[in-house]
């Protein structure tokens, strides 16, 4: 089945193809084909991991080379496919995800004309998602990493017939550049100082080269996660990304592609390893951002946006997690790996409360709606309590293994990142329980004319699926480290050290803070009742709801000094460049109008200017042959 | 005689042609001045063939009597079509060349 296993990529590829090539003649029939090549990569992907899973610890990194992608002298690259326990980890994620996804649009898009196009956009993310964690070389990761991009842009602007959404998928692509760059810069400076890209040599030359190399490689990379994983500072893309259709939220926004920059980071573990200040860098831009996500989530009214701003806090998580080396790279992967499927979860029951309520997504006009949504009800409030990390859901495993191992270290560093994490926990709860409450319980605030229903079988068996993963797959893969013992062979063996609190007493002191962020938004969102119309904020909300002004910060920073540079640009242009062509062209011009004057018209003398020139030439000759 | 008198003889003969073409504005007269020009080359070509002893400089002369009656031709026919649409064959009235 591993030798297979470029069917992962080229089945969803070949069906974006079939769908975008056939036109209108396949819009019948379209989306299940979509939903069929989904499912044979998930097939595959199965496949290749009971193959793994068979095998010895140690055997489990297999490579299958596919073709010589560029034969270039110095630089020849492979195209190949590494295939090992990270990889397949996330090949399942995506796969299962996204098969249950394409299953769940089926019946969320079918009243929209475009659902075929909608598919095939699914397809290629499918697609390029699989090539980026595949790739064995950061070359192809690289084609994976702008396919996925691409798509994205795509889906975000999906009903770009509403100027505001074209605008949000015109974002997100122009915020992703700037991240996209770090990564051509870590690769131009592995190729000067290791001579190859592929990942099993970059590993061996990061043994031997330098810190410094290696900090400025770790710090690109850096750019590049949080261009990707929308981490501080490239964060404020995320939230208007919701533009995009729901299950695009669910499966783009939420459980995969913005995990890439997480995969990134640990996939480079032996440059970072070789790098201490990139990965405290990595470590502390996580804390910033779960701290931000947090805020922001807690002030939002849009259901989307508020899950949005929950998915940048969780990513902040997992690249705390990672930025602790060895110890947190399991536990970022394993955190990854939840968040995929309770944040999926959870996006796919918002979707079918606003499939309910008429694409409302404003929370102030829900409410009540746990009568005539049970399974939505149910399912959500899995999601909503694996988020939280109420045992023995899937977010405490794996949440609360990162603020265990946040707790970890030497100085001001555990303290520092732990209390951050431990905080982070408790905004968390609040703004979840808040959004959980406000759209499922209180009393009726619907608009007119609402009539709330369930959603279609379709819709629905995709959300409890993943309502059971929620539930169960945290304790599964917890039980007996299975998990981080399964990542050893990518992510190297980590000594465990004690962390600076004791281990019960950080639990306790977690649960403590998430039941006081529950019952806080339990006392402001269900005992006192909430207004239809946002009352006027107070300055922090202000500053949360406008996402902590992260607008006008890029706005102040980098757009407006770009525009003034651009106009200076474009004078220098006109007055130094252009300048220096016109003034040549008027000085022949006026060349030109001078010597019009030796035109006389007279033919005679021409004659006269002719017989002068005829003896001058003359002249020289018989002077020269002389 | 000398053969270098009709060397002479074609300076001369060369330069009157040559004041003529400059200095009138008939263009006939202009015309008969490059004609002019044209037969004291002949004459120096055929003066220098006999004063070397070989025949190059006479065969010249037959190519440049070609090229005159050819050029006669194309000459007659701008005077004749500048005077049709002009009424005149004065060399200074046009002046559409003027810049």
């Amino acid at each position: 089945m591993i030798e297979l296993s470029w069917l992962l990529i080229a089945a969803p590829l070949l069906s974006a193809a079939v769908l975008i090539g056939l036109g209108r003649r396949a819009d019948r029939w379209g989306h299940w084909l979509g939903v069929a090549a989904s499912t044979v990569a998930l097939v595959v992907g199965a496949g290749a991991l009971i193959e793994t899973l068979g095998r010895e610890a140690h055997e489990r990194a297999q490579n299958v080379h596919l073709f010589t992608f560029i034969p270039g002298g110095e630089l020849t690259v492979e195209a190949g496919l590494a295939v090992d326990p990270l990889s397949l980890t996330f090949v399942m994620l995506i796969t299962f995800v996204g098969t249950l996804i394409h299953v769940y649009s089926v019946a969320y898009m079918e009243h929209d004309a475009r659902r075929r196009v909608f598919f095939a956009y699914l397809n290629l993310f499918i697609a390029a998602m699989l090539l980026l964690v595949l790739a064995d070389s950061y070359l192809l990761l690289f084609i994976g990493w702008e396919g996925v991009g691409l798509a994205s842009y795509l889906l975000i602007g999906f009903w770009n017939h509403k100027p505001e959404y074209a605008t949000a998928a015109n974002k997100a692509f122009i915020v992703n550049r700037v991240g996209d760059m770090g990564l051509i810069l870590a690769m131009a400076l592995m190729f000067a100082h290791f001579g190859s890209l592929s990942f099993s040599e970059v590993n061996a030359g990061a043994a031997a080269a330098s810190p410094a190399t290696l900090t400025a490689i770790g710090l690109a990379l850096l750019l590049a996660a949080t261009g990707k994983s929308a981490q501080f500072p490239l964060q404020s893309w995320l939230g208007d990304a919701m533009a995009g259709p729901t299950p695009v939220s669910a499966l783009i926004h939420a459980a995969t592609m913005v995990t890439a920059g997480v995969y990134l980071i640990v996939r480079s573990a032996a440059i970072f390893d070789g790098a201490p200040d990139a990965r405290l860098a990595v470590a502390i831009i996580g804390a910033i951002t779960l701290l931000m996500g947090a805020i922001i989530g807690t002030a939002k009214d849009d259901i989307k946006k508020a899950l949005a701003a929950s998915t940048m806090s969780q990513i902040g998580y997992m690249m705390l997690a990672a930025g602790l080396g060895p110890i947190g790279y399991g536990f970022a992967i394993f955190h990854l790996l939840t968040h995929g499927f309770f944040k999926a979860g959870m996006f796919l029951g918002a979707g079918s409360v606003m499939h309910a309520m008429q694409d409302q997504v404003d929370m102030r006009r829900f409410g009540a709606l746990r009568g005539l949504m049970v399974i939505t009800w149910a399912t959500f409030g899995l999601g909503w309590l694996a988020i939280l990390g109420v045992p023995p859901f899937s977010g405490f495993w794996s949440k609360d293994k990162i603020i265990e191992a946040a707790f970890v270290g030497e100085g001001w560093q555990p303290w520092v990142l732990g209390g951050a994490a431990l905080l982070g926990a408790g905004i968390t709860a609040f703004y979840m329980s808040r959004l959980f409450f406000m759209t499922f319980h209180g009393r009726r605030r619907w608009t007119e004319g609402q009539h709330p229903h369930e959603s279609p079988w379709l819709m629905t068996a995709p959300m409890i699926v993943l309502a059971v993963g929620s539930a169960f797959l945290g304790w599964f893969l917890a039980t007996g480290d299975r998990f981080t013992t399964w990542l050893e062979p990518v992510t190297g063996h980590a000594e465990h050290h004690d962390p600076v609190l004791a281990v019960p007493v950080i639990v306790t002191l977690t649960l403590v803070l998430v039941v006081l962020g529950a019952a806080l938004a339990w006392w402001m969102y269900i005992h006192h009742d909430v207004a239809e119309e946002a009352p006027a904020p107070s300055i922090p909300v202000l500053a949360a709801r406008n996402d902590l002004f992260q607008d006008s910060v890029n706005r102040a920073l980098f757009e407006r000094p770009g525009r003034h540079l651009t106009r200076t640009l474009v004078y220098a242009d006109a007055a130094v460049v252009d300048g220096a062509v016109n003034a040549n062209a008027a000085g022949i011009s006026k060349l030109g109008e001078a010597l019009r004057k030796t035109s006389t018209g007279n033919v005679r003398s021409y004659a006269l200017l002719m017989f002068l020139g005829v003896v001058i030439v003359t002249a020289i000759a018989l002077l020269g042959v002389r | 005689m000398s053969p270098m008198a009709f060397v002479y003889l074609a300076a001369v003969l060369f330069s009157i042609g040559a004041a003529t073409v400059m200095l009138r504005r008939n263009a006939i007269i202009a015309f008969m001045g490059v004609e002019l020009m044209l037969n004291a080359a002949n004459l120096a070509f055929v003066a220098f063939a006999r004063l070397h002893g070989t025949i190059d400089g006479q065969i010249m002369a037959f190519f440049v009597m070609v090229i005159a009656a050819a050029e006669v031709v194309v000459g007659l026919a701008i005077i004749i079509a500048l005077f049709r649409a002009r009424q005149t064959i004065s060399l200074d009235e046009p002046a559409e060349l003027k810049g």
